[in-house]
């Protein structure tokens, strides 16, 4: 060995064993199981056969797959149609400072504390037309409401759950963003003359970008996994009207033990909330910077 | 434009008991029409208070604030019509330059053709014509603070254009430039101008009359030249220059004034009280005297120091220390020697209980 050459010393790869070896069993190992149970058919314990792409194929066809996944799309929609907005709205409504701004803060988090399956049975509870206060209510005002019975009604059930339980947590968010906004912007649009909207529109909407970029990808992704709460509520009925992308999965993998379409389907599953969180991601990113460039040119 | 009076104290506590617990104690001031102002003091003098109750954006706790003689204390910054720029940039990251310019007659409904006309103009004043189209987020710290300028300026009809430290985030090199941009600004548009600093140098070159305050008072309003050659208060005295006044406890009695150990005949003239004294001389005043020279002190020399564009004597004369600015050619006694130096002269200012004796 020449004086010039750097000793060798490997001892470093032994320092990042740990992490490693944490990821390795929380993350890889489960997901390569699930790549393991994809592309085999298993007939019992001591019988499998590899059986390629077929049952990524299959689930690719399955029609009912289809509808679960169509209804969940139409309901994350929805979850971020309302409750972007409606978190917005409540942020701005909070009063800002004094022992006001820490009760209404708690208020606001209460919901965020619950468990969510109990989340679920409060709302089962409240919507029955029996005992609960808001089926009967509805009932005695002549609306033919019943969630166990009608699809739409179980589904605007499931909708008005997510948004009593999650619309504190945007509104969270663009509260944190909006105190950060110095006074002096205020100050400012009030010198310049701006309007209430003009306010919004050019100071507290821009500034709360960051946050309600991390409020959008938040209920996006949680809403797309939902599972407890309907599988409190209704139970994924009336027939299929609320059964969602994770309670199909279920049913297929633990209800009718079909492990490879289910392992081949969760694949499919992770890359559609990946390549989804990816487009919505770069979307924001760029509303607000790349569109106004182009404007300037006109 | 707009006569500005104010007569009025403000207080941040809702009961005020004392004089502490104002930012500003009771005052009475006037503001001219299309003057250029500076109010100057240190950090928590209540110079900002006084700014904002000017714009609108503070209501004061008690009294009033007139433009032209009309009533306005509780008239919003609109109505008042009245442009304020702020210390940190404050910019409309969405919008382009040019929409940040607009914005403020935009939001007054000025035609199109008139907006792109003030946009236009003012770009140019502040040589950001290049720059209309670009997005403002983008920009340094320093482009910004001229956009928040910018839209200070851009209304031709307001009453006042407020400005509350505005180049502590500028560069040194480009804060000489927008100064005189200002001031030409000020000679051009005849507008009146208010200015808020805690730099004297920068208040001394801006404005033609100076308001220095010190806690939540009034010290003094006069030109710059009257704030150095005459303070009216011993802060003042001590506040503006560099370094401030020396000043010197004397006792007056029977004609002649005792200064640090020495007595000394009074100036002819000047009828002093009895009693103690302040004796205030400014540096650049302090000069050398022959031995024995009436009104100068025999000194000892501590220090010379050589600060480049001139020369600085720290000297001592019973317990107090004198500082004396001189022209970098002069020769100096070197530190250890004696110098005597004439306290007593015509631009010497005398003060009992820190107030200037006229």
């Amino acid at each position: 060995m020449s004086a010039t050459t750097k000793p060798v010393n490997q001892k470093a790869w032994f320092l990042i064993l740990p992490v490693l070896l944490c990821v390795a069993f929380s993350a890889i190992v489960p997901l390569m199981t699930v790549v393991n149970y994809s592309v085999q058919d298993i007939i019992s314990p001591e019988r499998r056969v590899f059986v390629g792409t077929e049952w990524f194929a299959a689930v690719m066809r399955d029609e009912e797959l289809h509808a679960a996944l169509w209804r969940q799309l139409t309901f994350s929609l929805a979850v971020l149609l309302v409750e972007i907005p409606l978190g917005i709205l409540l942020a701005l409504s909070m009063p800002a400072q004094g022992w006001k701004a820490s009760a209404v803060l708690v208020l606001v988090a209460l919901s965020l504390l619950i468990p969510w399956n109990v989340v679920g049975t409060i709302w089962q509870i409240y919507g029955r037309t029996d005992i609960g206060l808001l089926g009967a209510a509805l009932q005695s005002m002549g609306i033919d409401y019943n969630y166990t019975g009608h699809a739409s009604d179980a589904w605007v059930t499931v909708l008005v759950m997510d948004v009593w339980h999650w619309t504190p947590l945007v509104a969270l968010l663009c509260y944190a963003g909006l105190r950060s906004i110095p006074d002096a912007y205020y100050q400012a649009a009030r010198i310049d003359g701006a309007s209430k909207l003009a306010v919004f529109r050019y100071i507290q909407l821009p500034k709360m970008r960051g946050v309600l970029m991390i409020a959008v990808l938040l209920r996006f992704m949680d809403s797309f996994m939902i599972y407890t709460e309907p599988f409190v509520l209704t139970g994924g009925g009336p027939g299929n009207a609320t059964t969602f992308l994770s309670q199909y999965l279920t049913q297929k993998a633990v209800g009718q033990f079909d492990l490879g379409p289910a392992a081949a389907f969760s694949l499919i599953y992770f890359l559609i909330i990946l390549l989804l969180c990816f487009i919505l991601y770069n979307w924001m990113q760029r509303v607000g910077t790349t569109a106004k460039e182009g404007a300037g040119h006109e | 434009m707009a006569h500005i009076t104010l007569d009025l104290a403000h207080s941040y506590k809702p009961r005020p008991q004392q004089d502490s617990d104002y930012a500003l104690l009771p005052l009475a001031m006037e503001f001219q029409d299309g003057g250029a102002y500076a109010l100057l003091g240190p950090s928590g003098c209540g110079k900002t208070t006084m700014l904002n109750i000017m714009s609108g954006l503070l209501v004061p706790s008690h009294g009033k604030v007139l433009f032209d003689g009309r009533d306005v204390t509780r008239a919003t910054p609109q109505d008042r019509n009245i442009a304020q720029v702020f210390q940190f940039p404050v910019i409309y990251d969405t919008m382009t330059v040019a929409e940040n310019l607009a914005f403020p007659l935009k939001n007054r409904k000025l035609p199109e053709a008139r907006i792109r006309e003030r946009v236009g103009r003012i770009a140019e004043m502040l040589e950001m014509s290049g720059q209309l189209d670009q997005r403002a987020a983008g920009l340094a710290a320093d482009a910004k603070q001229k956009i928040s300028l910018g839209r200070g300026l851009v209304r031709e009809d307001v009453a006042a254009v407020l400005f509350d430290e505005p180049l502590t985030v500028i560069d040194p090199h480009l804060k000489w430039q927008l100064r005189r941009k200002l001031k030409q600004i000020h000679h051009e548009l005849k507008l009146t101008l208010i200015y808020v600093t805690h730099d004297q140098v920068e208040a001394l070159t801006f404005a033609d009359q100076v308001v220095v305050m010190s806690r939540g008072k009034v010290m003094q309003l006069g030109t710059p030249d009257a704030l150095f050659e005459r303070p009216q208060h011993q802060f003042v005295g001590h506040f503006i220059g560099s370094p401030g006044m020396n000043f010197l406890p004397a006792q007056s009695a029977a004609g002649r004034l005792q200064v640090a150990g020495h007595a000394l005949e009074q100036p002819a003239g000047r009828g002093l009280p009895e009693g103690a004294l302040q004796v205030g001389v400014r540096p650049e005043y302090l000069a050398l005297a022959q031995p024995g020279a009436a009104g100068a002190l025999p000194c000892t020399v501590q220090r010379v120091q050589d600060i480049g564009t001139y020369q600085m004597l720290t000297a001592q004369v019973g317990e107090h220390l004198l500082r004396a600015r001189f022209a970098p050619e002069q020769r100096l006694p070197a530190p250890g020697e004696t110098a005597w130096l004439q306290v007593l002269g015509a631009h010497t200012c005398y003060y009992q209980n820190e107030e200037l004796l006229p």
